[in-house]
């Protein structure tokens, strides 16, 4: 598949924003953190400026930007239009959660209801994103049961690696209850990616050239003579596809970027503390999104669509 | 909207294409860009097709003349697994297969996408669709093309605006690929109906689903190629032109110098009635 920039930018960025605004709704709600107006003003900011930014980023994707409204009507059967409900849904909770933080100091009571709706509104928001992906079956690496916990997983762990870096910014190194719970999901998530990426290298639709044909009684089926002589949209769209040697060398950088670094950060930062711990919990979140952005970027890279069965492959 | 209509539509109109025949002129594909390029979906953008204006960024050669087409023939080669049989070239038509429970419809976001309740036929809105591309990550069978001029995504309409064309005569109220077909190997019929001459045809000769693995139950079916014939029919002993030559000329068949006085003899004979 065509990795295009502004989706990976989007589902990077929003996926840790909404983890970010999750973490931040929980953890005012029951008091995990205090309502302290700069940090607020700061971690809000942060989470939902990476949401605007990713939910902007997306619509550059669409051919018709203006009629983006359109999205939210067909929630009935559309994981992409649900995914647009849900993300602007969850603005109204965060804003009026936001509001109780910065200007009242105050994420109790009914402010606590709002930021535990926020929560809830992120994790539906990424679930939907990650149901558009898992239920397409045309591309056998996307609809894999790993998916949506892994994208759940990235979202719960770069959201956490922000909240830590604030966290301890804010304390002085200090990273309470985020820095393990951070650490804690950055191994679900790499566990579930190498997981993931093995179960992939052997996925397959079932789908080959001679049921694409129908002619795979017949024998083996091989494209002769291509519809067109140039690349066409649906080979460039859906024909994409890196070779195997860079496919592993960019697992290796994910594993690296996303994964191992930031964790042996957060490890160290929570062995020193001080204020060298507030540094490496920022370096651990930077660190972090930089990975994600090559994990997304492969997600897309990867992935084989079984259209490709009409241009010369012969199982997908 | 895009949920797929609450009662399964009983018309389902599509094609039904006999690989058997098909001799990969691609005829049905430029008709259809045709008659498209002023219907429905209008215009199908073409670009760069003068080459020279578009580079392609991971070679760095020009890219070529593409745009978009409705109707696209492949042409496989088809290797039988038994070495003693010689492998056969099928050409293969493809274009939007109008499916009963297309995926492209339901992923749709804005409700562009849709399956219309009265024949079947999938269509996209132009005025509503925001280019978001889904659907065509949703097809198996690569039937949605991108216009990126337009910025919305476009496919066949199965010529909704012939078929039902009352300014047209009856007989050429047909999709333009069926209309064009130089060897009558594209048909275009009512599938929901088990009378109709296409659903026949289906049944007589084995007409089959492509990719039926997926699900999404194509309207349109194909014809298999018929079993192969090494041998040509008996047509009876041959006979040679020289005995009808002389058979003409009611002479005994004799030696003569030269086939051209046969010939000769004969064509005396033939103009001489």
């Amino acid at each position: 598949m065509h990795p295009a920039a502004s989706v990976i930018f989007f589902t990077t960025a929003s996926g840790a924003g909404y983890g970010l605004l999750f973490l931040l709704g929980i953890a005012g709600a029951v008091g995990l953190v205090e309502p302290n107006r700069a940090f607020g003003v700061i971690a809000l900011a942060l989470s939902l400026g990476l949401i605007t930014a990713g939910l902007i980023s997306s619509t550059a994707h669409l051919g018709r930007p203006e009629r983006a409204w359109r999205a939210m009507s067909q929630w009935r059967s559309s994981w992409l239009s649900r995914e647009g409900v849900a993300a602007v849904a969850t603005y109204l909770p965060a804003g009026l959660f936001a509001i109780g933080w910065i200007f009242f100091e105050d994420t109790g009571g009914i402010w606590a209801v709002f930021g535990l709706l926020a929560s809830l509104g992120a994790v539906a928001t990424v679930y939907c994103t990650a149901q558009i992906y898992a239920t397409l079956k045309t591309i056998p690496s996307w609809s894999n049961p790993l998916v949506l916990p892994g994208y759940l997983a990235l979202a719960l762990y770069t959201g956490g690696l922000w909240m830590t870096a604030l966290v301890a910014g804010f304390s002085g190194g200090e990273t309470g209850v985020f820095g393990p719970l951070t650490v804690l999901a950055g191994v679900l998530a790499v566990a579930i990616k190498l997981v993931y990426w093995r179960s992939t290298a052997e996925a397959s639709s079932g789908s080959t050239s001679g049921t694409a044909t129908g002619l795979g009684d017949l024998g083996r089926v091989r494209l002769f003579e291509a519809p067109s002589t140039s690349e066409n949209y649906v080979m460039r769209e859906m024909g994409y596809r890196i070779a195997r040697k860079h496919a592993d060398k960019l697992r290796k950088i994910t594993s690296a970027t996303a994964f191992f670094t930031p964790i042996l950060l957060l490890l160290i930062a929570l062995a020193t503390g001080g204020e060298a711990a507030a540094v490496l919990a920022l370096l651990a979140a930077l660190s972090g999104t930089i990975g994600t952005l090559v994990e997304r970027w492969l997600m897309f890279a990867e992935a084989r669509h079984v259209v490709t069965l009409y241009y010369g492959a012969e199982a997908a | 909207m895009t949920s797929l209509p609450q009662t399964a539509p009983a018309k389902k109109l599509g094609l039904v294409i006999d690989l058997d025949i098909c001799v990969g002129c691609h005829a049905c594909a430029v008709n259809c860009k045709e008659w498209n390029s002023g219907g429905h979906s209008a215009p199908m953008t073409d670009w760069n097709a003068y080459s020279g204006t578009e580079t392609d960024p991971d070679s760095g050669r020009d890219s070529g003349a593409w745009g978009v087409w409705f109707n696209r023939v492949h042409t496989f080669e088809v290797t039988p697994i038994k070495a003693e049989e010689e492998s056969r070239t099928v050409h293969f038509p493809r274009s939007c297969l109008h499916c009963e429970e297309p995926a492209c419809v339901t992923v749709c976001p804005t409700g562009a996408s849709y399956k219309r309740e009265e024949d079947g036929i999938v269509l996209v809105n132009p005025d509503t669709c925001i280019g978001c591309k889904l659907c065509s990550w949703a097809c198996p069978y690569g039937a949605r093309e991108y216009d990126h001029t337009d910025g919305i995504m476009k496919k066949c309409t199965l010529c909704v605006d012939k078929i039902y064309n009352e300014n047209l005569d009856e007989v050429d109220r047909v999709p333009a690929c069926v209309s064009t077909c130089p060897v009558s190997a594209r048909h275009f019929g009512d599938l929901g109906d088990p009378d109709s001459d296409v659903s026949k045809l289906v049944a007589d000769r084995g007409g089959y689903d492509l990719m039926p693995e997926m699900g999404y139950k194509p309207t349109n079916k194909y014809l298999p190629p018929r079993p192969r014939r090494d041998k040509a029919g008996d047509l009876g002993d041959i006979t040679p032109l020289a005995r009808l030559a002389a058979e003409a000329a009611d002479q005994p068949l004799t030696e003569t110098k030269t086939t051209g006085g046969k010939m000769l003899a004969w064509v005396d004979a033939v103009l001489s009635r």
